[in-house]
């Protein structure tokens, strides 16, 4: 029975491909709107997983978030070396100030200083130049998306000019930066540098980055930096956690992006339930008929059950594919770089659908149950 | 009494049903006492609304009397569990719909074959052996045709092909002629009495087209729930030899 199952569901074109269209959007939406979300949640913190030379990020008690930083005082920095277990701790500094081409071009930078000495914190991933090459005098690293943004349709080139507050800078190499959530670009230059790009404040220690040393678990250094000094002291991840929370929390991001997942749930659950229920209902002559012909109630149910199941994989099936091929476009745009459909978002809307077709099915499933076999003769 | 040896296919005695409570309450069925035989064809007749579809529908064992005793080929209905009615009425009942109701998706052979395949045959030899069923019916050459570019007569050949192919021992029709015109609903009566017709099979055929009641071995008339009287019909010439 599981053919006549299969045949009934296929065998009206129009019905069919009208599940699997129901199914197949809203997977597509569910699924493309929720990795939106979460790539974007984890681009909060992309620029502290970029430093790759820190286990610990020491700030003032006060910082919440990457963005925006209290600053903490220079003697800080002794005090933290002091904590055993540390192996080194080295000052990063961040700032905003504007960038200006020869061309006019201009826009606001996301400046990293970075010690002077190792040039820990400088970025690991180039895609042109070496990262070495920010020892020489007046001298950056931009990150390609903010390469292109100041000098748009030119080619990759080091060795240009730009200015950083009526500075002169010459770019020694471009990095490939995971985005960040604020889509300036990512300059990375030597401390005493970056502090003059930004000019003189009393305080200009954003973070001190600490390198425990061999065999020191993270999380408890961490809770001595913060018991020894006063200062807050976060692992890498728990700094990107925190990031992102500080983000869901303060924004509207969760709401709007809340807003169109639920209005793609109501969707998902009315356009898919309503059109499978309505499936069942259109066929239950055929159930009655075959109720009296001496198909019992469990056969029905498992040829029902097939027919979700047939109309749930090849619907979310479709509608992955078709996230997947709309992200593989939006992946090679500048804007949207590195923005991909998440395995976790692909399997949690797979279940959700799931539990859609299951209810919808369900639905008519009681209907079939309850149909007197008689009414085929009425 | 042994299900092997009675005559009797169809016994009912007393039987009654209502629909409804209360004021709303009505009484379909007021104490019928019937009988089919097996090798002949029974026909239930009688203006609308009389209780006939109730009483066949109960004699099938899809709706439940509520007195009364109906028993077929020996066999007490009420005495089975409901899954036991569901296994006995696969195995010996076949249906004739006044609608037909084949799957609009399944080919000709494949509708014929559902009683097999609901019965757990596999694919492939329910499907042939539903043609062999068809060719005999003289649809050989319309097995694979989809329901809806079939006639009704040849749908309704079908229809009976599906009633037949488990070889059950008790056809019940349900108006089988209404939705034909009068040549293929002869056709149709004709194939019902020279294929479904056997001396260990009974057939109940519900109706009120009068001019296939030349079909019956014996006619049942009813009114307003109960049975009037029986007529039995000797067999004549009334059966030609080859469907139309």
């Amino acid at each position: 029975m599981n053919f006549v199952a299969f045949r009934m569901l296929i065998g009206d074109r129009a019905k069919y491909l009208g599940l699997i269209f129901a199914v197949a959007f809203s997977t597509f939406l569910l699924e493309n709107q929720t990795s939106i979300f979460a790539n974007l949640m984890k681009r909060t913190g992309n620029q502290i997983g970029d430093v790759t030379d820190a286990d610990i990020w020491v700030m003032d008690p006060q910082t919440r978030y990457f963005d925006e930083t209290k600053a903490l005082k220079d003697t800080d920095l002794p005090r933290v070396r002091g904590v055993e277990g540390v192996d080194y701790a080295v000052r990063l500094f961040k700032s905003n100030p504007v960038a200006r081409t020869e061309s006019g071009t201009f826009a606001a930078c996301s400046v990293i200083g970075i010690d002077e000495a190792t040039l820990a914190g400088a970025p690991r991933r180039m895609v042109l130049g070496d990262w070495h090459d920010l020892y020489k005098p007046n001298s950056i690293i931009i990150d390609k998306a903010g390469y292109l943004m100041l000098f748009p349709d030119q080619p990759l080139e080091l060795g240009r000019v730009l200015e950083l507050n009526d500075h002169r800078v010459t770019l020694v190499g471009i990095s490939d930066a995971m985005p960040a959530f604020v889509s300036f670009p990512i300059v990375h230059a030597r401390y005493s540098e970056a502090l003059a790009f930004q000019g003189r404040q009393r305080q200009q220690l954003s973070f001190v980055l600490v390198r425990a040393k061999p065999g020191i678990d993270h999380d408890t250094l961490a809770a001595r930096i913060t018991s020894e000094t006063g200062l807050k002291a976060l692992t890498t991840d728990q700094f990107r956690a925190a990031s992102m929370r500080y983000y869901l929390a303060n924004t509207g991001i969760p709401v709007n992006f809340g807003i169109t997942i639920a209005v793609a749930t109501i969707v998902g659950l009315v356009v898919s339930g309503q059109t499978f229920y309505l499936f069942t209902v259109e066929n239950l002559r055929q159930f009655g008929a075959l109720k009296a012909i001496g198909v019992t109630n469990l056969r029905l149910l498992a040829m029902i059950l097939l027919q979700a199941a047939v109309v749930w994989f090849v619907g979310t099936s479709f509608g992955t594919a078709l996230t997947a091929t709309f992200f593989n476009i939006t992946l090679q745009k500048v804007a949207t770089r590195h923005m991909v459909l998440l395995w976790e978002s692909a399997a949690g809307v797979a279940v959700f659908m799931l539990i859609v077709v299951l209810i919808s099915s369900a639905a008519g499933l009681r209907k079939v149950w309850k149909l007197e076999p008689a009414e085929v003769f009425r | 009494m042994n299900a092997e040896t009675t005559t009797n296919a169809v016994h009912c005695s007393a039987i009654r049903k209502s629909f409804g409570s209360g004021e709303t309450r009505t009484e379909v069925l007021r104490g019928i006492d019937f009988t089919a035989s097996r090798g002949e064809m029974t026909f239930l007749v009688g203006p609308s609304g009389c209780g006939k579809t109730t009483l066949i529908s109960i004699i099938a064992g899809l709706l439940t009397a509520d007195e009364g005793h109906v028993s077929l080929f020996g066999e007490d209905l009420s005495a089975l569990s409901p899954r036991e009615q569901i296994l006995f009425r696969r195995r010996n009942l076949g249906f004739v719909f006044q609608q037909y109701n084949l799957l609009p998706s399944l080919t000709a052979a494949e509708n014929a074959a559902v009683p097999l395949l609901a019965a757990g045959m596999n694919r492939k030899t329910a499907v042939a052996r539903a043609s062999e069923m068809l060719d005999q019916l003289g649809l050989g050459h319309r097995v694979s045709a989809m329901p809806r570019v079939l006639s009704g007569g040849q749908q309704q050949r079908v229809a009976l092909a599906r009633a037949l192919v488990h070889e059950p021992r008790l056809i019940v029709c349900d108006e089988p002629t209404a939705a034909l015109d009068h040549k293929s609903g002869e056709s149709v009566m004709n194939l019902l009495a020279t294929s479904a017709v056997h001396p260990d099979r009974a057939v109940l055929v519900v109706t009120h087209d009068n001019r296939v009641f030349h079909f019956a071995h014996q006619i049942a008339h009813m009114d307003d729930g109960v049975i009037t009287h029986v007529e039995q019909q000797a067999l004549n010439s009334r059966l030609q030899s080859s469907p139309s």
